[in-house]
């Protein structure tokens, strides 16, 4: 998600107009997935309420899975190959790509972390004496980071570049300069996505 | 007629002092989650949770300062949205730690660094998006 607003150009490549001007009617949070998300989050309810183990797992290994997944593969197979699309093209599909993600993300997010917490409650590894324990608290420690980066940067220059493309004459140095961030966390991010599996595979192989 | 967005330099850093609110809230979550369900001593989670708050309480006032050249309208209107979600979030949270046995201290604790939490990134995400907008006329 990160390398796909951040490969969309550099500072003062968007023209204030491009050639072939994408539709600035798009919504920023898409409404349509909204009553899904709401599904899914009662769904993650119940699977807390229950304390079922299937579906503790299948909440925690799901939603973390595709958080991981589409982190690495948007960060290192759609990044690459929006940068090497033309300046409307990459624009066309930020707007089309990011108001989703708005959604997706945050949700895979909270059935990760709720149903993991809850998950590791059941099978007994937030007690200190569990050998899983200190691979616990590094998984913290990975997610935390993460979280610092995800919502202290990424989500608020998501925002903010959503909200610019949708000016009559978006600002393209401002939107490059956004974009930049993304180049530098999303590295950070990246490694961290790496660290977490395999954190999670040592802990599941125990 | 709208004028344009204020320039960076005459507004308060309310985006980094909230980054530094959200990484100062999940330390504290950390120690706490690392050491749940024992019973530990709260006096470093207490002290990291008193910074958040004087800290985000620092950057409601800094904003507050900057009343006539900030894009409000565009700043409630996304900061309202941004607070629903993470009230959201932030109540799926709390209900798995009551649900787990979370009780007294530890959960006041608990709850108020949500709450700092549930508070602190929709203001983050608000103050990006209109520090890029027009100014409306009061």
């Amino acid at each position: 998600m990160a390398e796909a607003i951040a490969e969309v150009g550099g500072p003062g490549s968007i023209p204030a107009r491009p050639a072939a001007e994408p539709s600035r009617d798009f919504q920023i949070i898409p409404i349509r997935g909204l009553p899904i998300v709401g599904v899914i989050l009662v769904g993650l309810v119940a699977a807390i309420a229950s304390n079922q183990l299937w579906a503790l797992d299948f909440f925690h290994v799901a939603a973390g899975g595709l958080w991981t997944g589409i982190d690495l593969f948007v960060g290192l197979i759609i990044g690459p190959i929006l940068g090497g699309m033309p300046v409307p093209a990459r624009v066309a599909f930020s707007t089309r790509f990011m108001p989703k993600m708005l959604l997706v993300m945050p949700t895979l997010v909270v059935c990760t972390l709720a149903a993991g917490w809850q998950l590791a409650r059941y099978v007994g590894n937030l007690t200190p004496a569990s050998p899983n324990h200190p691979w616990l608290v590094a998984s913290y420690i990975v997610v935390g980071v993460m979280a610092v980066i995800a919502l202290g940067v990424l989500e608020p220059a998501n925002l903010a570049v959503l909200f610019e493309l949708k000016k009559p004459n978006p600002n393209g140095e401002l939107i490059g300069r956004l974009m930049k961030r993304f180049v530098y966390s999303a590295g950070i991010t990246g490694l961290m996505q790496v660290a977490t599996l395999v954190i999670m595979t040592r802990v599941a192989s125990r | 007629m709208s004028t344009a967005p204020s320039p960076r330099a005459k507004l308060p850093p309310v985006d980094r002092v909230g980054a530094v609110v959200i990484a100062l809230v999940i330390a504290g979550g950390i120690d706490l989650g690392a050491h749940l369900p024992q019973k530990i001593s709260l006096a470093p989670v207490d002290l990291l949770l008193a910074a958040s708050i004087l800290l985000v309480a620092y950057n409601v006032v800094s904003l507050l300062r900057v009343r006539d050249r900030f894009a409000w309208r565009m700043f409630l209107r996304v900061g309202r949205w941004a607070l629903l979600a993470y009230l959201v979030i932030a109540g799926m949270l709390e209900y798995v730690f009551v649900l787990d046995g979370t009780r007294g201290s530890t959960l006041v604790v608990l709850t108020l660094m949500l709450a700092v939490f549930a508070v602190n990134i929709p203001m983050i995400l608000a103050y990006s998006v209109a520090r890029y907008q027009p100014v409306e006329p009061a």
